[in-house]
């Protein structure tokens, strides 16, 4: 499913200003909650492990998981839910299943205290060592838990309808200062693929003639960033597009330095819509 | 959890993009009135008949559609309403009734649009 995706559009309601934030919502979210929206998550190797994490609560905290389940959910469809619990969690919870003496506490495992103090004699099983590195990992080095892929987002396109045949991308201005590109290459861009015109209004509102609707703009947006944002090398949408010589556009990558090509945007044919003795005049 | 260096990976799994085939196939589509729409098959190669695949389109989609010669793009299929993904899917498919052993790579065609 989404696994593969590494673009995530944030879904309308929650107006989050939000890039690459993984952790609050694992912060926010205690360990056992997010076992309940793993549970969502979507690899056979997680199911396994929800069946485990559920056999160790006890009916009470079952409970409790069903009910945080639903308000999770909601939030965990958002962010596509996937990758950092299979980081970060999954191993805490094993680890859970394994020893009978669980709960660590945060704090112990941070500062190598209790069990993990040098000096201690009990075993420290690889599970047990392994799910401190990731803890350690995540609260320090957000960056590098993401596993290559990480999760790029930027906030929905809010789409308004201006009378009958006209729609407005209002935040379209925000969205390309996030991506790192000109309003005017966007909206190129987005023109070309919708095959519509339009204009820009005062407020540095798009205005498209035509109907759409937030997801479609959504799914065209989803394209530019694949083409025009993304470094084909390393994923990372941290890119810069620059005119290079002999008036190709290259997008280089500030993360790993590779440079690429882009193709310029181009129209391609166009219908003609309407009333012909419009246009001829 | 999945730790980087042990993964069996392959850098060239997906550098593809960047040995373009030029002639692509692109598929629009256009607003009209309404809910209406137009979509246009631009860029197919000479080997084939515009007119012969109008006519299998539009018996297919029970649609209208027409062939128009622009001056830039040549050829260009033009069928009324939103066909695109059968468009691919009639372009892509082997199948005797359809394009047969002309079937075209999903990769040589784009589609464009919402």
């Amino acid at each position: 499913m989404a696994e593969t995706e590494e673009l995530v559009i944030l879904p309308s309601a929650p107006k989050k200003a939000v890039t690459f934030d993984d952790e609050e919502n694992v912060d926010a979210t205690n360990t056992q909650e997010a076992a309940a929206d793993e549970g969502d998550g979507l690899l056979d190797l997680k199911k396994k492990k929800k069946k485990s994490s559920a056999a160790v609560g006890s009916d009470g905290l079952l409970d409790l998981k069903k009910k945080k389940k639903k308000k999770v959910e909601a939030k965990a469809e958002d962010e596509s839910t996937e990758d950092k619990k299979a980081d970060g969690d999954a191993p805490s919870e094993e680890v859970a299943a394994t020893s009978s003496e669980v709960q660590f506490d945060a704090d112990e495992l941070a500062n190598g205290t209790g069990v993990w103090n040098s000096a201690a004699t009990s075993d420290l099983t690889y599970p047990l060592l392994l799910s401190r590195f990731f803890t350690l990992l995540k609260s320090q080095h957000p960056d590098l838990t993401g596993d290559g892929r990480r999760n790029y987002k930027i906030p929905p396109p809010q789409v308004m309808r201006e009378g009958n045949k006209k729609s407005i991308f209002a935040n379209i201005s925000d969205i390309c200062k996030r991506m790192k590109r000109s309003d005017e290459h966007v909206t190129a861009f987005l023109f070309a693929e919708l095959g519509t015109s339009g204009s820009v209004d005062g407020a540095k509102r798009l205005v498209i003639r035509g109907k759409f609707q937030q997801k479609q703009l959504e799914n065209v947006l989803r394209r530019y960033i694949l083409e025009y944002v993304t470094c084909r090398t390393c994923k990372s949408p941290d890119t810069d597009l620059k005119k290079g010589e002999n008036r190709l556009f290259f997008v280089t990558c500030n993360s790993c330095g590779s440079r690429r090509s882009v193709a310029a945007i181009k129209t391609g044919f166009q219908a003609t819509v309407g009333k012909r003795r419009r246009q001829k005049v | 959890m999945s730790i980087e260096n042990l993964k069996v990976n392959d850098p060239f799994a997906d550098d593809v993009g960047d040995t373009q085939p030029k002639n692509y196939v692109h598929i629009r589509i256009q607003q009209r009135n309404g809910r209406k729409t137009l979509t246009t098959v631009q860029g197919l190669s000479k080997d084939f008949s515009p007119k012969a695949l109008l006519k299998a389109f539009k018996k297919e989609y029970a649609c209208n559609g027409t062939v128009i010669i622009d001056p830039d793009m040549g050829e260009v299929i033009q069928l009324q309403g939103d066909h695109r993904t059968k468009v691919m899917d009639f372009l892509t498919d082997k199948d005797k009734s359809k394009m047969g052993k002309y079937a075209l790579q999903k990769d040589h065609i784009k589609i464009h649009g919402f």
